[in-house]
């Protein structure tokens, strides 16, 4: 019973500044309440941000726009390159313009029961509030949407909903927006607004009288340190899906920043929340270093199935209708192929595992086009996903238009992050995190095409309003010197540790411990969980560690551009993170979106929630190296909706 | 697989470089470029030798950070991917392979086969944007835009701002780079308000910058990981005339 000691302070710990009244009118009320700071004074105010994602990059623009000192950070050589490029499918609004009954309600309660209860009801109503806001700017900074013969926009559907509500640019939809929000950022470098600092990688948090007032950063081509100061810093760093190590993210993403923020105090809000996602390449190599996604998008027009019989080696062409399990159409009538991401990793889980998976490995099913094909004509289908189908065959070799393709989970997006308030702050005055970085807004699973639409959300249109709430205190602080104790001791201690790293001199690479790490959470912490392996999945990753911090080679110093160097520091991290995850996966002794306990389903195989014990974000703080960390429990309240069994049938 | 690879080294952006030769056994065809030279430098690396430095990110073929010369093309040989999507199974067994950096004067070597590639970033700093303020947006379907122009405008603005055509062209020329932004906007009506200024400050800034002209060989088209058309190009020069 070592996880006792929490219960005390859960309550006062938690300021979540959730504005009073209805939840309709929360957003528009805090808006017209919100303290201002006049044109004059922002511009003797500093903000880091941290990361050129869709949020970063929004923030960043927006917040030069209003008048506000920027620096803005990416470990990439040019800020468009940040993986919010790689979103495929799309980004939802509640615009409406198909006369389905779509509405800001229905896309806020669609998220809320997609996140399966998780989520906190007043940032998610305002994520779908702000959705329309986001479509319309984009429009405007000449994102080129998909349009109609009319010349209007023309939507899709998506996973998880019954309304066509998303958005998109043929299977390209993150890289147009990501693209928009690089022109914008763009636009304020020009106007000496806001500094790029490109090629850097921000290795610690500076806290000056408990509040974050900058960065330490490593410059990756000289490897110099570097110390910024500012009066907020915002994380934007995304998400952690690479503890995996293959997963569908840019294999440079990672945890480090926001894992030095919870060390500097920073609580951070349900680790084991990771979405599987369902359609992507199946490993074809031992030295694979990244997995590739296909859109769910594709779930439109493509039918999921494996062979009604196990083990059948005959090609896909081959296998007549009648011996075709269509499994996802069977479990779930009434949402069919359509059904959210985790239920749909689960169930190809559940298949191959009982011996039905295809391919070599057997750890595939089918995504078959030919119905689509025949019903709507090849054109349409090329029109629809014409890329995806020629990344696939170049990956490949395979034409899905004559075979079907072959799919399967991988590690995704993490709706866990940093512990945020309504206002997007964690619980460090004038540290923020904001997109995929923070919690605050899918639960225990996200629906598709709603990620782009939060990033955006959150870094246009939110953060820019809610930071000057802060900030209006802190204008009479002059610009944050750098030269102060904790600057140097920050810096000191990230040098200490490069040193250290170098000074191991064992035998094998980060990458080798990555992909080592990888394995134990794919097995233990992946898809489908249970106490025993949670358990193991623990000690391992702690014999990991040891065996890291003893064997690890790094060639080089780190006065120089040391690629090797900067994986070290990210796998380093994982190996604590990793530990922190699987103990919050331990901790939730219940199955949720896309946390799965076997111990905790229905007689169907169903996940089954436990609202009664569970239906708290669980938000962790650090207590010292090697020491269990403290559970604090933010307990969510629904007003608007009442929480009930997530059924697709 | 068993692969001979002459790769560029070059310890700084100050220091002489050279090809060094390495042996690399037991490379699977399913591998991409890019793995091989990952198994390459835990190679380097468990001897303690310094790695071969090579930008790579999302290695999906979207974001744009990889690319090399390889066998002496951008992306290497097979038309229309980036070098992250070269799969081995496009080599012969115990071929030769020569890995070189992008080569064009406004790219300068970093280390091995990292170019610095921030002039790219400056020309789209200079002009590729529409000046709309957060908030500020109209309705977005209050202006319709034709479907086939919106269509055009998705074909030029997939450039994912790579550098191949830049690293393609005798002249090093950035035409095909800076003409994909203006073609996006100047088919477009949100584009247009400042189309005149925008291909102006793009087209100075290239200049300054020490890319050279177009000579239309069309070496940049060939080699475009994402097929941007020398249509843009054409485009790109009408929409410069037409500003005077």
């Amino acid at each position: 019973m070592a996880f006792q000691i929490d219960n005390l302070t859960t309550m006062e710990a938690f300021n979540t500044k959730i504005p009073d009244g209805p939840l309709f009118q929360k957003w528009t009320k805090y808006k017209s309440s919100v303290r201002l700071i006049n044109p004059a004074n922002r511009k003797k105010i500093e903000i880091i941000v941290v990361g050129t994602g869709l949020s970063g990059a929004s923030a960043a623009s927006a917040l030069g726009e209003l008048g506000y000192r920027v620096k803005s950070f990416c470990y990439q050589d040019s800020p468009r390159r940040a993986h919010s490029v790689a979103a495929q499918g799309g980004i939802n609004a509640a615009k409406n313009y198909r006369n389905d009954g779509d509405s800001v309600f229905r896309l806020f309660y669609d998220m809320i029961k997609g996140g399966d209860f998780r989520a906190r009801e007043a940032n998610v109503y305002r994520a779908a509030e702000v959705s329309n806001q986001v479509i319309d700017h984009f429009t405007a900074l000449g994102v080129p949407f998909a349009r109609d013969y009319g010349g209007t926009l023309d939507t899709r559907s998506f996973g998880g909903v019954q309304v066509s509500r998303t958005f998109y640019s043929k299977g390209q939809t993150g890289q147009q927006c990501l693209l928009g929000a690089y022109s914008s950022l763009n636009r304020q470098i020009s106007r000496g607004n806001v500094i790029m600092y490109p090629r850097r990688e921000v290795l610690d948090l500076v806290l000056v009288e408990g509040k974050a007032r900058g960065v330490i950063a490593r410059n990756l081509i000289t490897g110099e340190t570097e110390r910024h100061g500012a009066h907020a810093v915002v994380l934007a760093t995304g998400g952690y899906g690479t503890i995996y190590y293959l997963s569908t993210l840019a294999i440079n993403s990672n945890a480090s920043a926001a894992w030095k923020a919870y060390k500097k105090g920073a609580f951070f809000a349900n680790p084991s929340f990771i979405q599987i996602h369902p359609t992507s390449i199946p490993q074809l190599n031992k030295f694979q270093s990244k997995l590739t996604l296909m859109s769910e998008s594709l779930r439109n027009d493509g039918r999921i199935w494996v062979p009604a019989k196990k083990g059948d080696k005959r090609l896909a062409n081959d296998i007549p209708e009648e011996e075709r399990d269509y499994y996802l159409e069977r479990r779930y009538p009434a949402f069919g192929n359509l059904v959210p991401r985790d239920v749909a990793s689960r169930a190809a889980k559940e298949r191959c595992d009982a011996g039905y998976g295809v391919g070599d490995t057997g750890l595939a099913v089918y995504l078959d086009f030919r119905d689509a094909i025949k019903a709507r004509g090849i054109k349409t289908i090329q029109d629809r996903y014409g890329n995806l189908f020629d990344m696939y065959k170049t990956i490949t070799g395979i034409n899905p238009c004559e075979e079907p393709m072959r799919i399967y989970p991988a590690g995704h997006y993490t709706m866990g992050g940093l512990w945020v308030d309504y206002e997007l702050m964690t619980n460090i005055p004038g540290l923020y995190a904001i997109g995929e970085a923070n919690f605050s807004d899918h639960g225990a699973n996200r629906l598709g095409a709603s990620s782009l639409m939060q990033a955006a959300g959150d870094g246009y249109f939110i953060l820019p309003i809610t930071i000057g709430n802060y900030l209006v205190d802190e204008i009479k602080e002059l610009l944050i010197s750098t030269d102060s104790k904790e600057f140097a001791d920050a810096e000191k201690e990230v040098i200490g540790r490069l040193e250290k790293l170098l000074m191991i001199k064992g035998k094998q690479t980060a990458s080798s411990f990555h992909k080592r790490l990888g394995e134990i959470m794919w097995n233990y912490c992946g898809m489908i969980r249970n106490k025993k392996g949670l358990e193991k999945g623990l000690s391992l990753v702690r014999d990991l560690k040891d065996e890291f911090w003893k064997d690890l080679n790094v060639p080089g110093t780190y006065k120089e551009l040391n690629m090797e160097l900067e994986k070290a520091g990210r796998v380093a991290d994982y190996l604590d993170f990793a530990q922190l995850l699987i103990t919050d996966a331990l901790r939730r002794n219940e199955s949720c979106g896309a946390h799965f306990r076997e111990e905790y389903q229905t007689s169907e195989g169903e996940a089954l929630r436990n609202d009664e014990e569970y239906a708290y974000v669980a938000a962790w703080e650090y207590a010292g190296e090697d020491k269990e960390p403290v559970l604090h429990r933010e307990y969510l309240k629904y007003e608007e909706v009442e929480p009930k069994v997530r059924s697709y049938k | 697989m068993h692969f001979t690879l002459k790769i560029w080294r070059q310890k700084n952006s100050l220091a002489r470089g050279s090809f060094e030769t390495y042996n690399l056994d037991d490379v699977s065809p399913e591998m991409s470029f890019l793995e091989m030279l990952d198994a390459l430098n835990k190679k380097l690396v468990e001897e303690d030798k310094d790695p071969v430095a090579f930008d790579s990110d999302c290695r999906e073929g979207i974001c744009g950070s990889c690319g090399m010369y390889i066998n002496g093309h951008p992306h290497g040989p097979v038309p229309a991917i980036t070098t992250c999507h070269l799969s081995m199974r496009y080599f012969r067994d115990s071929e030769t392979i020569w890995v070189e950096p992008w080569r064009a004067k406004p790219f300068p070597v970093i280390k091995d086969l990292i170019v610095d590639r921030s002039a790219l970033d400056k020309i789209q700093i200079a002009g590729g944007f529409v000046s709309v303020n957060t908030g500020a947006a109209p309705e977005a379907n209050s202006l319709p835009v034709n479907k086939e122009k919106a269509d055009e405008a998705f074909d030029s603005s997939i450039c994912i701002g790579c550098g191949a055509c830049v690293a393609a062209c005798k002249n090093a020329s950035a035409m095909l780079f800076v003409s994909a932004k203006v073609s996006q906007f100047a088919l477009l009506p949100q584009g247009r308000v400042e189309a005149r200024q925008r291909v102006r400050a793009m087209i100075e800034k290239m200049d300054e910058l020490g890319f050279g002209n177009c000579s239309n060989s069309g070496a940049c088209e060939a080699e475009c990981p994402k097929q941007i058309k020398l249509v843009s190009i054409a485009r790109l020069k009408r929409e410069y005339y037409k500003s005077y």
